[in-house]
């Protein structure tokens, strides 16, 4: 059976059928249940934008509230699952993990090889990325380069809630940390999704839409753009193939090389800072594998080289536009393949 | 008229009434204004917690630093940033105190010694031990003071900065805003100690608690620390157990409160009142005077959200100007 939920519901139902299945799996964070040690109701909040509500009553403490301490407790859940436990840690804005960054780098993502290949770390951390919220510097960021930079962690951003449903419970059986990134501009959206459970295979990216003039790769919440973008140029004649990486570490390079060999031209949407990004990153890929298919400069559009302002004027300018993708498209058709763009 | 009980003089009691009632007026102003969706983004009010700001913030002068927290309006207020800045600051205006870029959760002024609301808990005690360190090596004799919620007093970097600044004798005052509540979550349940005074003496400091729903308190007990920072005796804490007249930040249900909270402590612990009702009691400033500020405080909050909605809002070269120092 299948309906249409929005993506903080699927993400909701991912834990609920994930702690079902499989006893080990435990969830903490701040304020996932709420109202822990007040006098009100219980399960007073289920996270800050309500992603976990509802699941106290389900699975009681198996669902933890933790203090104000993210280097303690997700330090702590990664401990717990080098010992067995499957743990979700909820990192409610992933702008926090600078103050348990070490945890996660140094500590997590390190074991398996660094013990020689004798440790499996199966813990997931979950949280909000991404601007448009209103919420400022350090409520906003894209830092997935930061999580891909790093060897031993898996990184995931759905863009819908189907993806964000499959994946998430993939992340859960998956035997490596995995850091899942969730937009919070995407939690109301809605889609068809089945009822039942299914995982989706890290590193296959989704084809959203065909086309044969130009490949545009993107993740999150610009996939959408890159989707509006794709319709705006289909009404001039241009048919863009939309690819949506849906996991970051592992990445499906096949899927974009194959899609670039076709059509010529490559244009990267990533809404993180524009240096040493996933843009860069897949431009460097394709420039090196599939140098010989392209028939233009490969575009990359990202946010700027700055800091998420607060100013909606200004953030909205930040994320790139569908207006954005599009011009980036014409580009690399225009006659002398892509002029050249220094990135600001 | 009687003669004067308290520690400071009319006037100074005077311009401490005026600056509760700012941040009150400010806050209460914000709530009505979010509500109708004039406001973008998250905001957190600071109303009910006046005093602490305030009877801290009267020992200052603008070489002494403080480092704010996410409900930091009250301290931007008591520490003299400019409240017509603050108001298009939130309103994401380009005549704002960051000129738009901060908003709310990051509000600074460096002139006025305000280091800046914060949107990492915990964050600004670090920063604190360093503005101490500065003033330390200056030899201005400077201090350092850093605010901090009961939730996020549980943060490594709070703990670690308690160690630091005893270890390096820097005069900083750590004040616990302890409103009871982290978001939802009871301070009772996330503090594993019984209370600050105990965690203090853990870090070889002196530790103080007091009603900070009470202006005189707050003041006399914060006068004390400070002076004694200021004199090369070291850091201390300061807790101020207050109450949350607002939720965690505005849109929140409360209803991990028990019933009849809310309306208790606004009954009983409403620190203006508690101010007004002494000042009027021991007969040294008459309500009629109060009631002057009241109307002044109001035109002031009127005239900031009417400036700030007629700003400009920032333009896009504006976007890309000061990630760097340029020459
Ligand atoms: C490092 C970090 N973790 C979590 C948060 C999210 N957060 C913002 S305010 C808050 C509660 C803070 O409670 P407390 O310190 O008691 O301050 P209060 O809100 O009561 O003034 C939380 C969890 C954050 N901003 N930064
Ligand atoms: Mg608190």
């Amino acid at each position: 059976m299948s309906r249409k939920i929005s993506m903080k519901q699927a993400i909701n139902e991912a834990l609920d059928l994930e702690m079902r299945r499989d006893p080990t799996v435990i969830v903490m964070g701040e304020d996932i249940v709420g109202g822990t040690g007040a006098q009100g109701e219980d399960d007073a909040w289920g996270g800050v934008l309500g992603v976990t509500k509802g699941l106290y009553a389900k699975h009681g403490d198996r669902l933890m509230d933790t203090p104000l301490s993210e280097s303690a407790y997700i330090g702590a859940a990664i401990g717990a699952a080098a010992c067995g436990l499957r743990p979700v840690a909820e990192l409610m804005f992933l702008d926090f993990m600078g103050v348990c960054f070490d945890q996660i780098f140094n500590q997590a993502a390190k074991f398996r090889y660094m013990f020689g290949g004798k440790a499996e770390t199966p813990v997931v951390i979950r949280g909000m990325v991404g601007a448009g919220f209103r919420a400022a510097a350090q409520h906003s960021q894209m830092l997935t380069p930061l999580f891909t930079h790093i060897p031993g962690l898996k990184v995931v951003c759905p863009s819908n809630a189907y993806d964000a449903k499959g994946l998430l419970i993939q992340s859960i059986r998956d035997n490596d940390p995995v850091i899942f990134c969730e937009h919070k501009n995407l939690y109301g959206l809605e889609c068809e999704v089945p009822a039942e459970s299914y995982a989706i295979p890290f590193g296959e990216a989704n084809v959203l839409r065909d086309g044969d003039d130009v490949t545009i790769v993107s993740y999150g919440l610009t996939v959408h753009r890159a989707m509006e973008a794709a319709t705006a140029l289909a009404k001039d004649g241009t048919e863009a193939e939309v690819i949506d990486l849906r996991t970051l570490s592992p990445i499906d390079w096949d899927t974009i090389v194959e899609s670039v060999e076709r059509t010529g031209r490559l244009v990267v949407v990533d809404e993180a800072h524009p240096r040493c990004n996933l843009a860069t990153d897949i431009a460097a890929f394709v420039g090196q594998n599939a140098f010989g298919a392209l028939k233009a400069g490969i575009q990359m559009v990202t946010a700027p080289h700055t800091p998420v302002p607060f100013a909606p004027s200004l953030e909205d300018l930040y994320v790139p536009s569908a207006d954005s993708i599009a011009s980036a498209v014409r580009r690399t058709l225009s006659p002398k393949g892509a002029s050249p763009r220094i990135a600001a | 008229m009687a003669q004067n009980p308290f520690p400071l003089g009319k006037d100074e009691l005077l311009k401490a009434y005026r600056t509760m009632r700012t941040i009150r007026e400010f806050e209460e102003r914000l709530h009505v204004d979010f509500a109708k969706g004039d406001i973008p983004g998250f905001v957190h009010l600071y109303a009910g917690e006046e005093a602490c700001a305030t009877g801290i913030m009267m020992h200052l002068n603008d070489n002494d630093r403080i480092a704010s927290t996410h409900r930091g309006h009250g301290h931007c207020i008591a520490k003299g940033v400019d409240v017509h800045a603050m108001m298009a600051e939130i309103y994401g205006r380009s005549t704002g105190a960051c000129r738009g870029k901060g908003g709310s959760m990051h509000i600074a002024d460096l002139s006025k010694g305000m280091m800046g609301a914060n949107g990492i808990l915990g964050a600004g005690a670090p920063l604190i031990c360093g503005a101490a360190l500065a003033a330390k090596v200056r030899g201005d004799r400077g201090v350092g003071i850093t605010f901090v919620g009961d939730g996020a007093s549980n943060q490594g970097t709070f703990l670690e900065s308690l160690n630091l600044a005893a270890v390096w004798n820097l005069p900083v005052v750590f004040v616990v805003e302890n409103n009871g509540y982290a978001e939802s979550t009871a301070m009772e349940w996330a503090v594993s100690c019984d209370s600050y005074v105990d965690r203090a003496t853990g870090f070889g400091m002196p530790g103080v608690t007091v009603d900070g729903t009470d202006f005189f308190a707050v003041y006399e007990a914060a006068g004390e620390i400070i002076r004694r920072a200021r004199d090369g005796g070291g850091p201390a804490l300061l807790e101020c157990n207050m109450v949350r007249f607002y939720g965690h930040f505005e849109g929140d249900a409360q209803t991990y409160r028990a019933k009849g909270e809310l309306e208790a402590i606004r009954a009983s612990r409403d620190c203006l009142t508690i101010l007004s009702e002494r000042v009027i009691e021991a007969g040294v400033i008459g309500r009629d005077e109060l009631q002057a500020i009241d109307r002044e405080v109001n035109a002031l909050i009127e005239d900031a959200v009417r400036a700030a909605k007629a700003a400009p809002l920032p333009v896009a070269d504006d976007l890309l100007r000061d990630v760097y120092v340029s020459y």
